[in-house]
């Protein structure tokens, strides 16, 4: 039976007693009446004769099974009333520890969703690894990945294959998709898989088939995809239909043979599948040096650790021999390869948020540990108040143990009531917070929705923290000593201990959350304000494509054509825009030595594209239309720093340590071969960010659209043709966005031959690199100012309250004739002590905690006395505040009124 | 308080309010307030049951399944709680009065006793 319906039985027990008794009464009125008496005087003997009416209820009850129940009962109505009384602080607490519980209820479905959730429909999911690799971080290297390139899985797989079972899913990328003209373009994220991955993660369609191994066998043998349910749903409503149906997409076209389980959406939580296709129909799986599969493996009955250790040597091997003829002093030393649990799958946003989680997690505890003392104080401060009840219920004989419980079943009502808000404001955070970290043209996707592990953290988040601030005040309650509580009270020494200990414990963890905040706040300032070395504003990006190849000419005819559009200014082409984290990059030489360790950024622009940009340039001439690749450069002062001492370099040549232009280049070249022609450059250009905003400036070379087609038999000044390229829009009013409608149908009616398939700002793109910090920053920021709240609300409560607990003192002093300096520090004095002392204990706390955050800073330290002092003089600023009521109500206080009222 | 109208009552010794209380339901269902008044027409007035035993008692009863209870309406059209022995009850209320019988033996045969036979 479920509680409710026994609680139901209970009440409807409980009304039938009572019509029973009420019935008794009035048969026994109707007899007297029937031999003569008056109405009034049958009623007030009947009455009599009978006794007291809920006494007898009560000990009727007794006889009853499930007794513990109605007492129970009883208690929850008395707690209500209570709650009820209190209206103020009721309100204050559950709202408190109510943001509080939510906050850290969602912080959990967050951790939930990216790293605990099994991956759904996959069977057996404890006894599924990935391969990863870790090594000391460089410059351009994290310090852990988790891909590598399709040629090295194979190579493990048919190595491990007795001990274990390996398949390659590619990192999630959006496509264009066609069903149909091209005219019906549309976005979906396609994710390239081994053959092997669905039958191995055990993974059953839910229509037609999935990939098998026979896939895999030859390169674009199998144009075959296999879509999401979700993608089935949402594109095709289910249509049963859809097996067969043809879709071009990377210039291959498919046909769908199979719709993949419901809820599975590839390997990547963070990221949702749309389109699987085999890994062999893409050029990149031949490419050793293109690393964008991620490897699961399914362990057999080996040990995890030795299967780790022998894929690792067979990856040290792989590595020696594809690093081989590359210059010594480039290489840093191989990753090593291990194996991490897998069960929820990996994604990029695992690791990009899996500190930035645990540090709200930390910051939410610390929030709500604030919260729970701040209502263990005010109960306590109740209990104070509420010491002659408990006396005289204990002298009644009320047990220790029923006077706990009496508390306990208060503070279980406050809690049940802060859960209840916290889990409604939980989800609405949650997905709020989902939907903060990708850019909103491609969101996140991670499954939020109710699973028995946040079920279970919720309820014994609510048991903790009912017992966190009911406990001690329920034991207080229940040690309470009749005589001395009944004769008024002697001082309670021991709950201003206690309140006091606490206050210190809160502005401790008050200070952690406030400096924490400020250092994730000032982290954000500091990226955001970061001069990136050209002005964003206003700069539109065409991602442009063409049917077929393009010659230049076509390219630079668009551009043109594109200038006389109304509201644009300037235009220019670029091979991908700055700081959207695409790159190229080689090693320098001059004169053909050895080339160094430092590497140099390359970009393909136009002509004009540094006015374009507002780059300035520093020394010679921008590029001509004459200039081709690979006779000339323009380099950033970075560049003449590293590579010229400084010294004015134009007119002097380089050499790049790999060929970069034309069909030479190839993803399987053996690096080191330092390609002897010289490189001109013809100008110097200021320094830009390049790729990240968070990187150091980097050197960098600029080299022109034009490439000579280096090809054999090719006549001399042969300029490649291009089928991509990014269109640069200066526009001349601050409406982008209208623009970013208008420009890419005038482009296809220029040329139907050319197709823009994303707009986007350069605003967009370096706020899409600041997700995270932006993320942090508010976030901490908003429990900073919850944390400071909450701690101004608790220093509040018991200042007041120490101020009522000694108005006979104080009244004493004033009536001496104290000063009103003397009365503000007997007040006070106290309270800034405990302040200070919580203050650097939490500096302490702090300073350690520094470190753990630090990947997560961007050109703070802890240790600036700036940062350190923003948050104690508020913190400090805050107790002076909280303090200001309690010292005005005991210098108001009239020691001839409080004196006579004794 | 008025004390007089307990003058000439006997207090019920424990236990035996179940006996009664079954012994009187043996001439049909009966209301609370009918169980009480029949026991003190049937005792002429001398055993008075008061409303704080009987209650618990009825359901004490009612729990051990001695007893089943009913809702219906009362010769004085009152809605009451109607009480009924059980089959089970009926059981007990023999072995009841077996005990009974045996402790009023016992004592009588105490209290026949002549002290100089000691």
């Amino acid at each position: 039976m479920s509680i409710l319906q026994s609680l139901r039985k209970m009440l409807r027990r409980n009304s039938e007693l009572h019509d029973e008794l009420q019935s008794h009464i009035r048969m026994a009125i109707a007899d007297r009446v029937a031999r003569g008496e008056s109405p009034e005087a049958a009623r007030e003997s009947v009455l009599r004769e009978f006794g007291n009416v809920p006494l007898i209820a009560d000990i009727t009850r007794e006889q009853w099974a499930g007794l513990w129940m109605h007492s129970l009962l009883a208690d929850v109505r008395f707690g209500l009333r209570q709650l009820w009384k209190r209206k103020m602080m009721t309100l204050a607490a559950i709202l408190s520890l109510g943001l509080a519980i939510g906050s850290c209820v969602a912080a959990f479905q967050l951790i939930d969703a990216l790293f605990l959730r099994p991956l759904p429909a996959v069977s057996d999911s404890g006894s599924l690894y990935a391969l990863t690799y870790s090594r000391k971080p460089t410059e351009y290297l994290p310090a852990s990945s988790d891909t590598n390139s399709y040629p090295f899985f194979e190579h493990a797989r048919d190595l491990v294959k007795s001990k274990a079972e390996l398949a390659a899913a590619s990192v999630i990328g959006q496509v264009d998709v066609t069903y149909g003209t091209d005219a019906g373009m549309e976005k979906a994220h396609q994710q390239s898989v081994s053959g092997n991955l669905f039958s191995m993660l055990g993974v059953r369609p839910a229509l037609g088939r999935l990939l098998t191994e026979n896939d895999d066998r030859v390169e674009r043998g199998s144009p075959y995809a296999v879509i999401s349910y979700d993608y089935w749903q949402a594109r095709f409503a289910r249509d049963p239909k859809v097996i067969g149906r043809t879709l071009r997409m990377d210039d291959n076209v498919y046909t769908i043979v199979g719709v993949a389980p419901k809820g599975f959406t590839g390997t990547e939580p963070g990221t949702a599948t749309d389109i699987f296709v085999p890994a062999k129909m893409k050029p990149s799986f031949l490419y050793v040096n293109v690393l964008p599969y991620r490897v699961f493996v399914r362990v057999r009955d080996v040990p995890v650790k030795a299967l780790g250790d022998e894929l690792n040597a067979t990856y040290q091997h792989w590595e020696d021999v594809r690093h081989k003829g590359f210059p010594k002093n480039l290489l840093s030393p191989n990753a090593t390869l291990s194996l991490k649990p897998a069960a929820s799958g990996a994604s990029l946003m695992q690791s990009d948020y899996a500190l930035a989680l645990k540090v709200l997690g930390v910051l939410v505890a610390l929030v709500l540990l604030i919260a729970c003392a701040n209502v263990a104080n005010l109960m306590s401060a109740q209990g104070a108040a509420r010491s002659r009840e408990m006396a005289v219920r204990t002298s009644l004989g009320a047990g220790r143990a029923r006077l706990a419980r009496l508390v306990l079943v208060e503070s279980a009502m406050l809690g049940i009531l802060a859960a209840a808000l916290g889990l409604a404001f939980a989800q609405w955070a949650a997905p709020y917070v989902v939907s903060q970290i990708n850019p909103p043209e491609d969101p996140a996707r991670l499954l939020l929705g109710m699973d028995w592990r946040i079920a279970t953290f919720s309820v014994l988040l609510t048991v903790a923290v009912t017992m966190l601030f009911g406990m001690i005040p329920a034991l207080r309650a229940s040690a309470i000593r009749p005589v001395s509580a009944l004769k008024g009270g002697e001082e309670p020494h021991g709950k201003a201990v206690w309140m006091q200990s606490m206050i210190a414990l809160q502005v401790m963890f008050c200070f952690v959350v406030l400096f924490l905040g400020w250092l994730f706040v000032m982290t954000e300032v500091k990226l955001v304000g970061r001069p990136i070395g050209f002005v964003p504003q206003r700069l539109l990006l065409l991602y442009t494509e063409a049917t077929t190849e393009q010659p230049a000419v076509k390219w630079d005819q668009m551009a043109a054509a594109l200038r006389n559009v109304p509201g644009v200014q300037q235009t220019a082409l670029e091979d991908w825009p700055l700081l959207s984290e695409d790159q190229r990059n080689f090693q320098i030489s001059l004169h053909g030595e050895p080339p160094g360790p430092t590497i140099a950024f390359f970009l393909a622009v136009s002509p004009g594209w540094l006015d374009t940009m507002r780059i300035p340039l520093l020394d010679g001439r921008d590029f001509r239309d004459a200039d081709v690749t690979p006779n000339v450069a323009l380099v950033n002062q970075a560049f003449v720093k590293t590579f010229f001492g400084g010294r004015n370099p134009v007119g002097q040549s380089f050499q790049v340590a790999q060929p970069f232009h034309g069909p030479g280049w190839h993803p399987n070249t053996q690096y080191g071969a330092v390609f002897d022609r010289d490189i001109k450059v013809i100008g110097v250009v200021k320094d830009v960010l390049y790729r990240k905003v968070r990187e150091q400036i980097t050197p960098q070379v600029y080299f022109p659209m034009h490439r000579l087609l280096a090809a054999a038999g090719t006549p001399a000044g042969t300029l490649q043709k291009m089928s991509e390229e990014v269109i640069v829009v200066r526009t001349s009013s601050d409406n982008v966005n209208q623009m970013s409608a208008v420009l890419p149908r005038v482009v296809t009616q220029t040329d139907p031959g050319l197709r823009v398939s994303d707009v986007v700002t350069q605003t967009e793109l370096i706020s899409d690199q600041t997700v995270r910090e932006r993320l942090l920053a508010t976030l901490a920021g908003f429990f900073a100012a919850v944390a400071l709240l909450l701690a101004i609300v608790g220093l509040y409560g018991v200042l007041h309250y120490s101020v009522v607990q000694r108005e006979r003192e104080i009244g004493i002093r004033i009536a001496l004739g104290a000063e009103l300096a003397n009365i503000a520090r007997v007040v006070s004095a106290r309270m800034f002590l405990t302040v200070l002392a919580g203050t650097l204990v939490g500096l302490a706390v702090a300073m350690t905690s520094v470190r753990f955050v630090q990947s997560l800073l961007y050109g703070v330290t802890g240790t600036t006395i700036s940062l350190i002092a923003i948050p104690m003089i508020t913190l400090l600023a805050a107790t002076a505040c909280a303090a200001v009521p309690a010292v005005l109500r005991a210098v108001r206080i009239n020691p001839v009124i409080m004196l006579r009222a004794e | 308080m008025a004390k007089s109208g307990y003058q000439n009552r006997i207090e019920l010794l424990q236990g035996t309010l179940d006996m009664l209380i079954l012994k009187t339901l043996q001439w049909g269902e009966q209301h609370g307030y009918g169980i009480s008044q029949a026991i003190r027409a049937s005792s002429e007035e001398v055993l008075q049951v008061e409303t704080g035993s009987l209650y618990p008692a009825l359901h004490r009863l009612e729990r051990a399944k001695w007893v089943s209870a009913e809702w219906k309406k009362s010769d004085s059209n009152q809605t009451a709680k109607f009480y009924r022995i059980t089959a089970l009850g009926k059981k007990q209320l023999t072995a009841d009065y077996d005990r009974w019988q045996k402790m009023v033996a016992t004592i009588e045969g105490i209290m026949r006793a002549d002290p100089s036979e000691a």
